[in-house]
């Protein structure tokens, strides 16, 4: 939709450029952004001029620039959780074509299904500081409640790393109050080379929850884990009740299948 | 900026933060439409750059170079896209509001892509079919054909407006350019209830551009409703076009009226307004008792309100024989008695389009409104008694209107155009964002319906006692009608001797609830269905032998609790047998679901009348044109109920020609002397049966003094008497109780809808009745905070049936031949939505062994039934 207060659109074209003014905030792909009304937004700042290289590979990692789209992801060979988690998203697969891997996870609702992803994965979000430098956070930790981050004033998701390591072997469960609906809750479970067995629950909690065993851990260990989460999410997406017994559920059927 | 649009150069300067959708309709491309502007919907979607799009969320600063394909681009009427002669061809749409976005996304589709339809159709929603003719579209089948000269009726012809609709050139209500055209946005509530004290509006009219800012200042002081009925006492004048005091979240306080919505949107967070606020109701138990804050308290017996003092607008309590001793005796002679209470959830209609109205006054100085209502007459006899104008100086028409659903027998948008048109003289308009729907238009009545069903060991329905409580909201808006309708065909249908009814429809400070598909009866069927499947069980009698014992059959009296009532409703066709035959008949009970669900069956009936009671009026001519060409002229209104099909195949064949020789002007206040509109399910059945007595008429003329153009016959219905519908559905289901998903593995209904004059069309409404009936069923609900804040304002958290939710549903036609209907044919707009929420609550039950009482039967709901259920067993 128009967003009716803006009056200024940037493209972004080098770092120079990504600073914000009173009333402007950084945008990705858009389609979040243009898709609700924005009171108090004036100015917008377009990322995508930036010509970030959506997806770098190193030894150790992939690093898919934020401005890298839910649909290029979704190609990628190296694991089916990709197109698992692009499938996860509400929106159609046209809106996935300009939607960002960035903006999912910096929109920070709890069924960002990019989040999930990154989140499970022990993804490293890279942020552009407001000074010019460059930190670090683990995305499990980058989300901090509903539409809640720990961006600070005039800092930018510049990148998440993804460990290559963490493929090794994923689980992936969801469901959703209809089929191809949007996330009730999302639980994804992985073991890796050294035996460490790491579960994450998104979209059921405000916030991504993490739970890590060195080794296989018994059903008694993983059920108590999820049940010590204590922030499972309320919205017309599915009760906090329903979304605690469809993680248990989960967790114990990853856990079964990666043992 | 400059880039393309169906390979033409555009040059143009665009808005910061404008989106290419509202850029491509400011540049006269109004197949671009607008169904959620929030990439929900998909209706706007486009090529940009050969890929599909949502040209919502296009931001126009990334157009530079590009190249845009709208359907109007991909193909012409002349010249046809592949895709779009499809969807022509198997009927793949109703309303047509959806399908220039669907035709679009469907183009890029590849054979293989067929088999990944539900992924790739989720962005696309339909909210008229149930996605099989659009299904059928996509992999190429075709569903219409064409009919010879004088016989078309009974033939499945494809809408006369198909290939426009496909290619993006019918237009809807806001699709023409209108010189001039200033724009309307509304200031709304804050609070659920509150006086205006002070508001203060200079620093909004000072605003350049800004024409006029509207308060109660300026409205009239005529009390109307939004409801429209043929009798406007049958609503309670309790809505003024602006109100000092507000009832609900949202109402109307201000208006601003400016050269663009973006202006008067901007302007209204100049107007100062201060509040007085009102202690609130919210909750209908509440409302009705005493003490409660008085929702119209003001409100003397010139209202037509029951019972203001209690927030009561309309009541019913009835007993016929002796409810108690009948439930005493059943069980005490070892017959049964089950009771239970069901309740219902507010509904959204999400009719594609939008509501909007663009106004101007004409040449001779006349109000002309175009409009996407369902009953332009009605519209236009309310504003004159509203605005104390004279019926010769307004016009109202709708252009086609992009879905309806009883959501527009209501005055929304029209009477603020009226006041904004004639305090500046412009050309203004007014258009509902999807918000709007969500957060001011009136929703299906939410209920609480408790039955309680005795019958004899052998299965004799010998008590019915329904206990009927709705939230009308914060105004009376259908809040009479939906009552006496939801307790009418549903008791009606079983002959009991001792039936006791009570009703009452409340006021609270909620958002209204008005018309909806069904008109209240599914809510109580709903209710009386899944307690007859109760009773079923206690009497160990298969359900549709138990309802075959006791519905009633040619001979009976309707009765609700006058066993002596007379009205003008008759049984003149009986197809209720057939339907219950066909329904059984074609339940398959080997079908199973995934490894571990419990499998269940399950049904439910229901009746409706074939016209709306208390008067419905049609007037309609045909008149010979040139070259063989009939045009003919009725008031109703085309939103995809196919009604214009329909009138063509009556007139074709009533003048022995083809349908593509009859030119149609319809739903406009000029074009005939009057039309009560397309509520009721009536545009077959009134307006039809009118038009098809001029085409017969016409038909004499020309035998008796030959062809010769302007011969014209004129022909009226009063609609009445009127005849009854019948409809039954069956499901068999699959539940997983361990999540609470369901899978339906079957879906039958068998309709009575008399002679069937287009069965591709009539199938149609009766897989989009069912679909819109599943999302009721399974998933909708318009949720509020418990202080008259809807917290679903946007259809990404209001779940509409997508492709994947929806089974392909059987459908079934009785063999009866109504003597009151055009060529033996009943209405069946409406009716089809009534039976199906339970006859899947009743599969559902059958499967998990646990009864669910509310609606939406949504996977958190039945899982915690079936996790509770095992607790406690």
């Amino acid at each position: 939709m128009d967003l009716i207060e803006v009056r200024d659109v940037r493209l972004a074209r080098t770092r120079a450029d990504v600073v914000f003014a009173p009333g402007e905030r950084a945008m990705g792909g858009g389609t979040w952004l243009y898709s609700e009304p924005q009171p108090g937004l004036t100015g917008i700042v377009d990322l995508t001029g930036m010509g970030w290289e959506p997806i770098v590979r190193t030894a150790d990692n992939i690093t898919v620039a934020a401005t890298c789209t839910i649909a290029m992801l979704r190609e990628l060979p190296d694991s089916e959780l990709f197109l698992q988690c692009a499938d996860s998203l509400l929106a159609s697969w046209k809106i996935q074509q300009t939607a960002t891997v960035g903006g999912n996870i910096a929109l920070a609702l709890p069924a960002g299904p990019m989040t999930s992803l990154a989140a499970s994965l022990d993804g490293v979000a890279v942020i552009w500081t407001a000074d010019g430098d460059e930190r670090r956070v683990p995305v499990v930790d980058f989300v901090t409640g509903v539409v809640q981050t720990v961006l600070g004033p005039g800092e930018v998701l510049r990148a998440i790393e993804l460990p290559t390591a963490s493929l090794h072997h994923t689980v992936f469960r969801r469901i959703s109050r209809s089929s191809m609906g949007r996330t009730g809750t999302l639980v994804i479970g992985r073991v890796d080379a050294s035996g460490e067995t790491v579960f994450t629950v998104t979209g059921g909690t405000t916030r991504p929850r993490q739970l890590r065993f060195s080794e296989a851990p018994s059903p008694a260990a993983v059920a108590s884990g999820v049940d010590s989460i204590d922030d499972w999410y309320d919205d017309p997406h599915g009760s906090p009740d329903w979304r605690r017994a469809m993680s248990l559920r989960f967790a114990e059927q990853i856990r079964q299948e990666l043992a | 900026m400059r880039f393309t649009i169906n390979g033409e150069p555009t040059e143009t300067v665009s808005k910061p933060g404008q989106v290419l959708r509202s850029l491509l309709r400011d540049l006269d491309h109004f197949e671009a439409k607008k169904g959620c502007d929030a990439g929900d919907c998909g209706a706007c979607t486009v090529l940009l750059d050969g890929e599909a799009a949502h040209s919502c969320l296009v931001p126009v600063h990334r157009l530079e170079g590009a190249s845009v394909t709208t359907v109007s681009g991909l193909g012409t009427v002349d010249a046809p896209h592949p895709m779009q002669r499809a969807f022509v061809a198997a009927g793949g749409f109703q309303c047509g509001f959806c399908t220039a976005g669907l035709v679009v996304t469907a183009s890029t589709f590849t054979e293989a892509d067929h088999a990944d339809l539900p992924r790739l159709l989720k962005g696309n929603l339909c909210r008229c079919t149930g996605y099989r003719s659009i299904h059928d579209a996509i992999v190429g089948v075709s569903n219409t054909v064409c009919a010879p000269s004088g016989d078309a009726a009974g033939r499945s012809i494809a809408p006369p407006a198909a290939l426009r609709v496909v290619t993006g050139t019918e237009p809807y209500t806001l699709d023409v350019k209108t010189t001039g055209l200033v724009h309307l946005a509304v200031l709304g509530s804050p609070h659920p209830h509150a006086r205006i004290t002070t508001i203060d509006t200079t620093a909004a009219e000072a605003i350049e551009g800004v024409h006029a800012v509207l308060t109660h200042r300026d409205s009239p002081a005529m009390l109307f409703s939004t409801g429209r009925h043929e009798d406007r006492n049958d609503d309670p004048d309790d809505t003024l076009v602006f109100d000092e005091v507000l009832r609900f979240r949202g109402q109307r306080v201000a208006a601003v009226v400016a050269d663009t919505v973006r202006l008067a949107q901007l302007a209204l967070a100049s107007i100062r307004v201060e509040y007085e606020l009102l202690p609130a109701v919210f909750d209908p138990l509440v409302a009705r008792a005493t003490g409660a804050p008085l929702v119209h308290g003001d409100k003397g017996p010139e209202s037509r309100i029951a019972a203001p003092e209690r927030n009561t607008v309309a009541e019913f309590h009835g007993e016929l024989g002796d409810v108690d001793a009948a439930i005493a005796s059943a069980v005490a002679s070892g017959g049964a008695s089950v009771s239970g209470t069901w309740t219902t959830q507010r509904v959204n209609h999400v009719s594609l389009e939008t509501h909007a109205t663009r106004g101007w006054i004409d040449a001779d100085g006349r109000l002309v409104l175009r409009t996407s209502s369902q009953v332009p007459f009605l519209v236009r006899d309310e504003l004159c008694h509203i605005f104390g104008l004279h019926p010769e100086k307004v016009r109202v028409f709708t252009a086609r209107v992009g879905g309806g659903f009883g959501g527009k027998q209501e005055l929304l948008t029209e009477d603020l155009v009226t006041l904004a048109v004639l305090k500046t003289g412009r050309a203004v308009q007014y258009e509902f964002s999807r918000e709007d729907e969500f957060m001011i238009a009136p929703v299906r009545h939410p209920m609480q319906v408790s039955v309680t069903l005795a019958a004899t060991s052998t299965g004799q329905l010998t008590a019915m006692a329904v206990d009927q409580l709705m939230d009308t909201g914060a105004y009376g808006n259908h809040g009479i009608g939906v009552m006496f309708h939801s307790i009418h065909e549903s008791v009606e249908v079983y002959r009991c001797a001792n039936k006791r009814v009570d009703a009452q429809s409340v006021y609270t400070n909620n958002l209204p609830s008005g018309a909806f598909r069904g008109y209240g009866l599914g809510q109580v069927i709903y209710a009386i269905e899944s307690a007859m499947d109760e009773l079923a069980r206690e009497l160990n009698i298969d359900p549709f032998e138990l309802r075959r014992r006791n519905v009633i059959v040619p001979g009976d009296n309707f009765v609700v609790t006058d066993a002596e009532a007379q009205s003008d409703l008759s049984m003149a066709s009986y197809g209720l047998d057939q339907c219950l035959d066909l329904a059984e008949a074609a339940l398959d009970h080997s079908l199973t679901g995934p490894d571990g669900w419990p499998v269940g069956t399950g049904m439910a009936l229901a009746m409706i009348a074939t016209i709306a009671p208390r008067g419905h009026f049609a007037t309609a001519s045909v008149t010979v044109l040139d070259d063989g060409i009939f045009e003919i002229a009725v008031g109703t209104a085309e939103f995809g109920n196919g009604t214009t099909t329909v009138h063509t195949q009556l007139v074709a064949t009533a003048l022995g020609t083809t349908v593509d020789r009859i030119r149609i002007r319809q739903s406009d206040t000029d074009v005939t002397a009057y039309d009560s509109g397309a509520f009721g399910s009536a545009g077959v059945v009134v307006a039809g049966k009118a038009l098809l007595a001029a085409s017969e008429q016409l038909r004499d003329l020309i035998a008796s003094q030959g062809l010769s153009v302007g011969l014209s016959a004129t022909a009226e219905h009063d609609g009445t008497p009127r005849s009854v519908s019948f409809n039954v559905h069956a499901f068999r289901v699959a539940v997983n109780p361990a999540t609470g998903e369901v899978q339906i593995l079957q879906s039958i209904q068998a309709v009575d809808a008399g002679v069937v004059l287009n069965p591709e069309q009539l199938r149609g409404q009766i897989e989009g009745g069912t679909a819109q009936a599943i999302g009721t069923a399974l998933f909708e609900e318009v949720l509020l905070d418990g202080e008259g804040r809807v917290i679903t304002t946007a259809l990404r958290n209001y779940y509409v049936p997508r492709f994947v939710d929806l089974p392909v549903t059987e459908v079934l036609f009785a063999d009866t031949h109504d003597p009151l209907g055009p060529l033996g044919a009943k209405s069946m707009s409406e009716a089809p939505y009534n039976p199906v929420a339970p006859a899947l609550a009743n599969a559902i039950r059958d499967a998990m062994g646990v009864r669910s009482f509310e609606l939406p039967m949504s996977r958190d709901r039945l899982w915690r039934l079936a996790s509770t259920a095992q607790r406690v067993s």
